[in-house]
């Protein structure tokens, strides 16, 4: 069990191109809080996430990652050729998850009747359900989320604010980029 | 560290260049192609084609290496999967590894294997020498696909980037050309030629991961 913040960033600035995208930015994530990120479009919202994440460097500051981390963003991550099935059983092996919940796992985020089509055939709320399916693969603390709403029927909402909820309970931390209206309590909302 | 992420990255990318149908074939038309152009090109003349046989295969190999890599981190960069495989902890010099080496799999170990077939297209003589020969295309074959790997991975945020892949990677597949075409000349110095043919392919498996991983981890800042 981790004591103090399962994710935390101190003083991140961000440049790109000849512009300040934000500056002075510090978040801490403890267990059950839910951070939420405002911004107008282009505010750097995802940029970042992105930092948070490890994959975008950022000019200033840094991040202590205390915890593994979940990640959701616009790009779901699909291929073409792959199946909601093959798209989990995939990131499970990558990940040395158990690969016998799949269909568990499939049937809670209501993918059982497309699981064996193609992604390039699925909805794009289909899609979006097969990567928010990869959070529940492997318990980790930390659910780094880009517009996780985006593309969701009512249903999918919320099955996601459940699945968000039930996250926070065992001890999760959440941080997301959302417009409007996030459904759950936040903890604390950054804008930048 | 364990090896599961690198491991799954090289399934997907097996998987990936199946699904596209044409995927493994394509480098293997073009291979054809070029094997059955050429002596349309150049006449009929068997001591001729002998003679030009092996480099003209060589040339069709790297061009068929380029082919397939155009997309493959191209792809990854605009669906999103570059960003999980950054994130599995797994270095990702040994993902981009998996991935060239599960393309080379896919189209380039085809293509040396019926390298024979090529070369008795070209008069080549039937005998053992060709068996040796589907050797060194193999070898020299997985040096081109990990140099092209390279190319593919600094050209990844750039569309179209094939044009941009063949000047990165051409200077690189020299080596390999030249003592690939050495070894089977049966000329000066071809005796040791398969050595420095292994030897630079060597020498692309030790550093081009390196080069792959520097560059996709860019291409995902």
């Amino acid at each position: 069990m981790i004591t103090g913040a399962l994710l935390s960033a101190t003083d991140l600035g961000m440049i790109r191109g000849e512009r300040i995208l934000f500056r002075n930015v510090s978040l801490a994530a403890h267990a059950g809080e839910a951070i939420v990120l405002r911004g107008a479009n282009g505010a750097g919202k995802t940029t970042l996430l992105r930092i948070l994440a490890g994959l975008t460097r950022p000019e200033t500051g840094s991040v202590d990652r205390a915890a593994s981390h979940h990640w959701i963003a616009h790009r779901e991550g699909l291929k073409p050729h792959e199946t909601p099935r093959t798209h989990l059983g995939l990131w499970a092996r990558a990940w040395g998850a158990p690969t016998d919940q799949i269909d568990a796992v499939l049937k809670k985020m209501v993918l059982i009747r497309p699981s064996d089509v193609s992604a390039r055939h699925l909805s794009a709320g289909q899609r979006r359900r097969t990567a928010l399916a990869r959070l529940l693969l492997q318990e980790r603390p930390v659910w780094l989320l880009d517009e996780p709403l985006t593309a969701l029927d009512a249903d999918g909402r919320e099955l996601l604010l459940s699945m968000i909820s039930e996250h926070r309970l065992r001890g999760g931390a959440i941080i997301a980029a959302i417009h409007g209206d996030a459904g759950f309590d936040s903890s604390r909302e950054v804008t930048i | 560290m364990s090896a599961s992420p690198i491991l799954s990255a090289f399934r997907q990318a097996l998987t990936e260049a199946w699904a596209g149908g044409a995927g493994a074939l394509m480098p293997l038309g073009f291979f054809a192609g070029a094997a059955v152009l050429v002596p349309l090109g150049i006449g009929t003349d068997p001591t001729t084609l002998r003679a030009v046989g092996p480099g003209i295969l060589w040339v069709a190999l790297a061009l068929a290496s380029l082919v397939t890599l155009e997309r493959i981190f191209q792809a990854d960069v605009e669906d999103g999967a570059l960003d999980l495989w950054l994130q599995t902890g797994a270095p990702a010099s040994m993902i981009a590894a998996a991935k060239a080496f599960a393309h080379w799999l896919t189209a380039g170990l085809p293509l040396a294997i019926l390298s024979p077939i090529f070369a008795l297209m070209f008069q080549a003589k039937a005998d053992t020498s060709l068996l040796a020969h589907m050797g060194l295309y193999a070898l020299g074959g997985l040096a081109f696909f990990f140099w092209g790997g390279v190319g593919a991975a600094l050209s990844a945020t750039v569309r179209r980037g094939g044009l941009l892949i063949s000047l990165i990677a051409l200077p690189l597949y020299v080596p390999t050309a030249i003592f690939g075409a050495l070894a089977m000349s049966g000329g000066p110095g071809s005796t040791g030629a398969p050595l420095f043919l292994a030897a630079s392919t060597l020498f692309a498996l030790a550093v081009a991961p390196f080069a792959m991983g520097a560059a996709l981890r860019l291409a995902a800042d």
